[in-house]
């Protein structure tokens, strides 16, 4: 194994247990810091998750640990090797947004291509089985529904037997059956001991699969740890009135994590919903249409890295925010 | 981690320890030759699906010699006969299709539209990819050039010594090699979408300029002064000097020509490569 000595501040750990490593990365496209010195490790048998909105960098945060960008500072390590080695590309397997693939050629001649770069390629049909495409192995690719293809893309994520696996939004565009079944298939693939780094902009998706959350908004990691704590964090009630209140008064009420106009009304997102409401019939006696509903996860969510995003406060922990 | 991941890491481990050594890849050559053959099958199979590019490539030859090659075929022309001269023009310029629309038009789609970045991720040793055009280039050339040659001898009155035969196919081969560069460069610099008209506007001008559709000599003195800057006509040249028999000093200019513009166009490539690595495309 590899002696490079890695970033201090990480507990000491012995390489041969990281699959992935993201010392200090920075990347820049242009003007735009695609990520600003995001650190984080996947171990073995982890599975990993990457959350963020559209444009947070988790696809560039990919595109580094396969070796198809260098980064502008900071290492990548694969197994304690560069992503860009052919040591390294051999152990890990990827699936990524892919626009179009060559759609005349047939789903087997695709995955039988895809298995000869590997040294030790599952066969065929455990590919088949594993990635739930029984049955279309001679139909060309262009002929299948969006969910088929996912799954043949998944498919040829697979076949190298992979121990490291990246997964690029996977189930974008898939219908909430195919996404479940879909789940299940990943699911299989990490009780083998595998370590998957997956990137989602689906909360519930990071929740049902992954062991480790990392929330990425605007290229830094806003807040990272167990889908439980992460849903603790940002889970809470959406208080709709009319008021009399200014914003910034609404905002200075404890236990209020965000509150924002909405047609005339305010929306305020808070994790106490009883303590705030008390508060608010006291400070306005006019307080009128008021309607209490239980925030969805990804509501909350996107409601706390939106103000993350605009406040600019990317340093803050999400914990903090929600307090 | 959990404990069950724990247990179920063991073989995997142990896999570890006797394939992979301090990530020296064990790929044995016979391998190597197995993923350039997939990769080449894969490419000639997918090219074989696609009627729009299959029909255009071999039937236009056939179809540009059917008209114009059959009816003078045995009247005398630049030291051999019509029927003759003209299996040098438009075999040409079906070679220049097949390997300039091949890569073109392939690497802008299979770029543009992600493809490409999922082969980068792949431990796919990079050149298979081109290797693999070239080589289905190749292939479609001959199957173009057998049809189009049975044409000429059967329909064309087109006679030549065998060695002359086998002489104008290997250049007329080998001219797949600065069209696939070409192409390449079109390739990267081209959106997906854009691409195929690039193609065609490079590829139709050139082929007249350069004496493909009608003999240069016919052509007016202007286009003649420009012809010997395209590359067509070059490969042209040397091919009507296969079908006379004999070398002549000025295929030399002929080859160095024809390498000089590979080079410039695969450094062209080369920049495109460049500029679009760590951007969007892959």
């Amino acid at each position: 194994m590899t002696t490079q000595s890695y970033v201090a501040g990480y507990p000491q750990q012995t390489p041969a247990k990281v699959a992935a490593e993201f010392c200090g990365v920075s990347k820049r496209y242009g003007p735009v810091l695609a990520l600003n010195n995001v650190s984080f490790r996947i171990h073995r048998g982890e599975m990993v998750s990457l959350l963020g909105a559209n444009g947070a960098g988790k696809t560039t945060a990919v595109k580094l640990l396969l070796g198809l960008a260098a980064p502008n500072q900071g290492t990548i390590r694969i197994f304690g090797e560069n992503p860009r080695s052919p040591g390294a590309k051999m152990r890990v397997g990827a699936m990524l947004q892919v626009g179009k693939v060559p759609e005349t050629l047939k789903v087997r001649e695709h995955i039988e291509l895809f298995s000869c770069y590997y040294p030790n390629p599952l066969p065929l049909p455990t590919i088949v089985e594993k990635a739930g495409i029984d049955g279309l192995e001679n139909r060309p690719f262009g002929e299948l529904s969006g969910g088929q293809k996912q799954r043949v893309l998944f498919a040829l994520a697979i076949c190298g037997d992979p121990d490291l696996l990246f997964l690029d939004e996977p189930t974008v565009g898939l219908d909430v059956d195919s996404r479940r079944t879909f789940w299940r298939e990943i699911r299989a693939f990490v009780e083998c001991g595998r370590s998957v780094l997956l990137t989602t902009h689906y909360l519930e998706e990071a929740d049902a699969l992954a062991d480790q959350i990392l929330v990425l908004n605007c290229g830094t990691i806003v807040a990272e740890g167990t889908p439980a704590k992460i849903k603790a964090s940002v889970a809470g009630k959406t208080i709709r009135c009319s008021t009399l209140l200014s914003l910034d008064q609404l905002r200075a009420i404890a236990g209020v994590s965000s509150v924002r106009a909405q047609k005339g009304q305010v929306e305020i997102l808070t994790s106490r919903a009883e303590i705030v409401l008390r508060e608010l019939l006291a400070l306005d006696a006019t307080l009128a249409d008021i309607e209490v509903v239980s925030t969805g996860l990804e509501e909350a969510f996107l409601e706390i890295t939106r103000r993350e995003g605009a406040g600019n406060q990317n340093e803050t922990k999400m914990e903090e925010v929600a307090l | 981690m959990n404990s069950p991941a724990n247990t179920a890491n063991i073989p995997s481990a142990t896999r570890d320890a006797t394939t992979w050594e301090q990530g020296k890849v064990v790929r044995t050559m016979k391998q190597t030759l197995r993923i350039y053959f997939n990769e080449a099958k894969a490419e000639f199979l997918m090219r074989l699906r696609l009627p729009g590019y299959v029909i255009p490539t071999i039937l236009f030859p056939l179809m540009f010699y059917s008209l114009f090659g059959l009816s003078h075929s045995q009247a005398a022309l630049a030291g051999t006969t019509v029927g003759a001269y003209l299996l040098a023009s438009y075999g040409i310029f079906g070679v220049i299709a097949i390997s300039l629309f091949a890569f073109g038009v392939g690497v802008a789609v299979e770029r543009g539209q992600g493809w490409m970045q999922v082969k980068r991720a792949s431990p796919m040793p990079r050149f298979a990819y081109f290797a693999a055009k070239i080589a289905m280039s190749m292939l479609f050339s001959l199957i173009m050039l057998l049809l189009l040659f049975t044409l000429g001898i059967v329909a064309g009155h087109a006679r030549m010594p065998f060695t002359a035969w086998v002489g104008l196919s290997g250049t007329l081969l080998l001219g797949v090699l600065p069209f696939a560069a070409m192409g390449l460069a079109v390739g990267y610099f081209a959106g997906p979408n854009s691409a195929a008209p690039m193609c065609n506007l490079i590829y139709l001008p050139m082929s007249f300029a350069s004496g493909l559709w009608v003999p240069i000599q016919f052509l007016p003195k202007a286009v003649q002064h420009i012809a010997p800057f395209l590359p067509p006509y070059h490969l042209s040249q040397m091919a009507l000097d296969r079908i006379r028999g004999g070398f002549s000093t000025s295929d030399w200019v002929h080859i160095a020509a024809l390498n000089g513009f590979t080079l410039f166009f695969l450094i062209l490539a080369a920049i495109g490569y460049r500029r679009d690595e760590g951007k969007t495309y892959g």
